[in-house]
């Protein structure tokens, strides 16, 4: 049960239960439905973006421990980034749950990225690692999508 | 080759399974391993692994072609194959069993053919909550194309099929009732037997999706008076990329080809080709031989330990996993009608099927969560995904025990 307690981390099951951010914005400036439809988990991913900054982030949804966790831990980090910032974060994030070659980030993100540390647990377990990335997938294409709310799939 | 099927052995006074285990190599390999997911996908026999490469090495070639002696061998074994898998369901006829890919293939080639040639606009078919997806997706493809209406016939509050409702949405437009003789997703034995009384009652025709059936309990398709019956050969303990179609012969005779190609043929020119009789014309192409080998191997090795035993077998593992999960606090049983077999899905309040499947891997316990390809029926029963427990002749209440016990350990973890 080694390895298992490396993924469920009391941080994962405390956002997992208790979610932060998880509630329905009103006038979101962009927004976007993650699917995974491999397990039906679904979240949607608010954003409200002024200039290039991220003003405030939520979401809501049905998942699992991890992918709620993940997206709980998303939305209390990105909160006054800038979009270049919140990519930054995610392709670092990407690459160390995928098993890529791992960017730097630059130094005023490492605090961040080292609050992501705690969901790279699942590069161990190749059939959970979408549920740690869905809801980045879904933030990206929010930011790409715009108030059209677009879908992602994680497969 | 007789028609006559030959004397059942009798089945072992008790049904062993610790011994059956020993006969699946997959254990030997893996330790330990808690395999509860064989609605999936069943493990394999050395009968069937052996007998697939016995196969390869002693009577290979292509079937219906050559002259040559080892072509003959080897349509002779594939054909031989096709007489087992008659024996099996009972059909009256080899003629009536067609080889495909599996039960997925099997409803896509009844959709298609039969389906295509006469469904109607104003008609109906009338198909369950209870089915798996590959049994919903080919018949709303092919509405979009011919304009017929799909009847839906829902679960009770059991979660059972409701015959009454399934009754009132009979009618003479109705064609054809296609309906699972098993439930997928949590294991409920469908009445088929009054369901094809009242279909054929208005004339319309019953396919039955024997899947999760076929593995499970005898299946007789001619006591049944089953139209068509699809299954696919590896959830019987036979390998993947086989299964079978059966049908009566005068459905088979009045059904285009859906396929072209070869071996399903007669004459060719460019103005005109004229097709083989069932079962040959809805088998184009060089088929699956070593499969379908693989595949009788598979139903000997079934037939020699009892379908009435395994029923038995069946039935108790799945008595006794129910009432343990059941006792658990925070487990739910998900609801299966009177009857249940082989298959238990249940959710874990605050902990979601995929954490909980992944806690139960790191006790080498192997189960299925999500929706099991029936996402209508998920929703009916009002859960987004369930953990499945399902069963093969290999387990027993040691499995059950085991898996009862991960349980557990995921609330303790979860709990902190």
């Amino acid at each position: 049960m080694m390895d298992l307690r490396e993924l469920y981390q009391d941080i994962i099951l405390d956002h997992g239960r208790h979610p932060r951010n998880f509630h329905a914005m009103a006038h979101p400036s962009h927004f976007a439905h993650g699917h995974n439809p491999l397990c039906g988990d679904k979240i949607t991913i608010y954003l409200k973006i002024e200039g290039d900054r991220i003003a405030d982030v939520s979401f809501e949804g049905r998942g699992c421990a991890i992918s709620t966790a993940s997206a709980s831990l998303m939305t209390e980090i990105l909160k006054g980034k800038t979009i270049a910032e919140a990519e930054a974060l995610f392709k670092r994030f990407h690459a160390e749950v995928t098993g890529g070659e791992v960017p730097e980030v630059p130094a005023e993100l490492a605090e961040d990225s080292e609050r992501l540390e705690p969901l790279t647990g699942v590069k161990t377990y190749p059939a959970r690692v979408k549920c740690a990335t869905l809801a980045w997938h879904a933030l990206e294409a929010a930011i790409k999508g715009g108030a059209l709310g677009a879908t992602v799939k994680t497969e | 080759m007789s028609s006559i099927a030959p004397l059942r052995p009798a089945p072992a006074a008790a049904f062993d399974a610790r011994r059956i285990r020993r006969d699946f190599p997959i254990f030997e390999r893996n330790p330990g391993l808690v395999f509860l997911d064989t609605a999936a996908s069943a493990q394999k026999p050395a009968a069937v692994i052996d007998g697939v490469a016995e196969f390869y090495r002693t009577d290979y070639a292509n079937v219906h072609r050559g002259v040559y002696r080892l072509s003959a061998a080897s349509t002779a074994r594939f054909e031989d194959a096709r007489e087992r898998v008659r024996r099996f369901l009972n059909a009256a006829d080899a003629s009536e069993i067609v080889f495909v890919r599996g039960a997925t293939e099997a409803l896509n080639l009844v959709a298609y053919s039969w389906g295509a040639a006469f469904l109607k606009p104003g008609d109906e078919i009338v198909l369950s909550e209870l089915e798996h997806h590959s049994n919903i997706v080919p018949w709303q493809l092919l509405r979009d194309r011919i304009g017929f209406e799909i009847v839906v016939a829902p679960i009770d509050a059991t979660g059972g099929l409701d015959l009454g409702e399934l009754e009132k949405r009979l009618s003479p437009r109705t064609k054809l009732v296609s309906i699972t003789h098993v439930a997928n997703a949590t294991g409920h034995v469908v009445p088929v037997e009054t369901v094809i009384r009242l279909a054929h009652a208005r004339g319309a025709k019953v396919l039955l999706d024997g899947c999760q059936a076929v593995p499970r309990m005898p299946v007789d398709v001619r006591a049944l008076d089953a139209d068509f019956y699809v299954f696919s050969g590896h959830k019987v303990y036979g390998p993947s990329g086989i299964g079978a179609l059966y049908a009566k012969r005068a459905i088979l005779d009045a059904m285009p080809p859906w396929q072209g190609g070869g071996d399903m043929i007669l004459t060719v020119t460019f103005e005109k080709t004229t097709f083989q009789a069932p079962p040959s014309r809805f088998e184009a192409g060089t088929p699956d031989i070593s499969g379908a080998i693989g595949l009788g191997q598979a139903l000997d090795y079934v037939e020699g330990l009892g379908r009435e035993a395994i029923r038995e077998h069946e039935e108790a593992l799945t008595g006794y996993a129910v009432d343990k999960l059941a006792r658990l606090p925070g487990v739910h049983v998900v609801g299966a009608g009177q009857r249940r077999l082989g298959v238990v899905s249940f959710t874990v309040d605050g902990i979601h099927p995929h954490d909980l499947a992944t806690i139960l891997d790191s006790r080498k316990v192997a189960v299925r969560a999500g929706h099991h390809c029936a996402q209508p029926l998920m929703e009916s029963l009002g859960v987004h995904a369930t953990t499945r427990a399902s069963f093969g002749i290999y387990n027993d209440e040691a499995d059950v025990d085991a898996l009862v016990a991960a349980v557990e350990a995921a609330q303790e973890m979860f709990r902190r």
